[in-house]
């Protein structure tokens, strides 16, 4: 089952997945599942809990190793070995390197500063000169709304800056596109708006990124393709006023009305 | 000049430097403890780091040799491993020498002090670090994974300084440990501190006059150790939130 969005068929792939299988154990989470984005492309990939939607997001980038399947990054194809591991570690890293990834704890390193966060990759994996890189930090942390907190600890901001933050690092390496892995939730609801927005201001300035979410009305509001998962297989996937607007399987009516 | 017999001297004398005291071995000894227990440390470390990452990402027969070893180092008293390794390594290696067509080499006494030392730190301090390394949240881990840092990198930059905040409290013990270990090798004859003090007691016969001054320049290390082992604590703990019960 090959997908392509409608949105910007004509642009150049930026991700592609085919027919991703991943199992933990004896228990299939995925079984092949396909998906592509586009340059500019917003993808969302819904789906009620256990439905693997953030285990084939995390096979992307290979944080989970998928069991089967074929991953192509910005036109190249990982190279894997029959575990399905990667064969070639320095393609790997260098398609890690193309990929910003947002997660649902933040992640940020609890050892530096905000600002140190930030530039830590830039400066020690991509050797761009620090200052360069520091000066930059700083302009994507003025867009995100956290020029003040440069020099803080993660621990002493809120979720919501902590979120904010993990976008600006992920940024910072300039990737080609960018997968965002449940970003809200784990905020207090009062937190969760300025997350979306500053994710919403990155789908409106084209930036391609595939995002696994529990927010229905901003999937609806962001997405160009929508992808709803049910048991690792793809249940129903179109644009999202086809999906939201006037879905087809029994099942995603369902949970469309359970989510509200 | 000769000294009048050791019971008509002040203790302060016998402790001095002048030349009826016995302060210079004393100091003598407590140097050697110290560059001991330094050196020992810092092998003991770098093995310690070697054997976690061993242990935990290595293939099924660094992990078995890594297993034998932290089970048997761990498991013989320190005294039996000094004079183990102490006869063993210095036999073994003039054997090699002779076998190669060299000369006898009398091994440094300091060298072999350290190298004894820092085996024997170097058991348990592996395990101590693998149990830092483990208490690292995977999400700090998976985040340098994701942006393709290299694993070698991912080592000294993200796991090896967030694993010391939970493993500096095992580490800073066994550096006590070192400090008090040196006293072991007073058994193969090395004048460290103990072995300064067992000669300045026996020769003057004033036990209570040497044997506290060792305690209170162990304790000196043992202090100075205390506060900058607090220092370093602080340190390696900023960006983390204080528990307050």
């Amino acid at each position: 089952m090959t997908t392509t969005s409608a949105g910007a068929a004509s642009q150049p792939v930026a991700i592609r997945v085919k027919g991703l299988h991943k199992s933990f154990g004896t228990h299939e989470v995925l079984k092949g599942v396909s998906l592509t984005a586009c340059e500019g492309d917003v993808v969302a990939i819904i789906g009620g809990s256990g439905s693997g939607k953030s285990t084939m997001l995390r096979c992307i980038n290979f944080l989970e190793t998928p069991t089967a399947g074929d991953i192509e990054i910005a036109g190249e194809h990982i190279k894997m070995k029959p575990d399905g591991h990667a064969a070639d570690k320095h393609q790997l890293e260098k398609a890690r390197q193309s990929l910003g990834m947002v997660f649902q704890n933040f992640n940020l390193w609890t050892h530096k500063t905000v600002l140190e966060n930030l530039i830590e990759v830039p400066v020690h994996v991509l050797k761009v000169p620090k200052d360069e890189a520091i000066s930059r930090a700083r302009a994507l942390l003025a867009r995100v709304g956290l020029a003040e907190k440069e020099g803080a600890y993660p621990a002493f901001m809120s979720g919501g800056q902590q979120q904010r933050a993990a976008i600006a690092r992920a940024l910072c390496m300039n990737p080609k596109a960018m997968l965002f892995d449940e970003p809200t939730s784990a905020l207090d609801p009062e937190l969760v708006g300025e997350v979306l927005q500053v994710i919403k201001g990155l789908a409106d300035e084209g930036r391609t990124m595939i995002l696994v979410t529990h927010e229905m009305r901003f999937a609806r509001e962001v997405a160009s393709h929508v992808i709803y998962l049910h048991n690792g297989v793809i249940e129903e996937e179109g644009p999202p006023e086809d999906l939201f607007g006037a879905p087809k399987s029994e099942r995603l009516k369902q949970f469309l009305k359970t989510v509200g | 000049m000769t000294c009048p017999p050791p019971a008509q001297i002040p203790a302060l004398e016998l402790l001095g430097f002048g030349d009826c005291g016995w302060g210079a071995t004393l100091v003598w000894g407590l140097g050697n403890s110290i560059v001991i227990a330094l050196g020992a440390y810092a092998l003991g470390f770098v093995i310690g780091i070697g054997g976690a990452f061993g242990k935990l990402y290595g293939g099924p027969i660094l992990k078995d040799l890594l297993a034998t070893y932290t089970t048997l180092v761990r498991a013989v008293p320190e005294l039996v491993l000094i004079l183990i390794l102490y006869y063993a390594f210095t036999g073994l290696l003039n054997q090699a020498l002779l076998a190669w067509g060299f000369g006898r080499v009398v091994v440094s006494p300091i060298l072999t002090g350290i190298a004894v030392l820092g085996v024997v730190q170097g058991a348990y301090q592996t395990e101590v670090i693998r149990g830092g390394i483990l208490a690292v949240p995977a999400g700090q881990i998976e985040a340098a994974r994701a942006m393709g840092m290299p694993p070698g990198l991912m080592a000294r930059r993200i796991t090896l300084p967030l694993m010391t905040v939970s493993a500096l409290p095992g580490l800073a013990n066994l550096w006590l440990n070192a400090t008090k270990d040196t006293a072991l090798l007073a058994v193969i004859g090395f004048t460290e501190l103990t072995k300064a003090t067992a000669q300045a007691s026996a020769s003057t016969k004033a036990f209570f006059v040497f044997y506290p001054a060792a305690m209170v320049l162990y304790m000196c290390i043992s202090l100075t150790s205390t506060f900058l082992i607090h220092r370093i604590e602080k340190w390696a703990r900023r960006g983390q939130r204080e528990v307050r019960v």
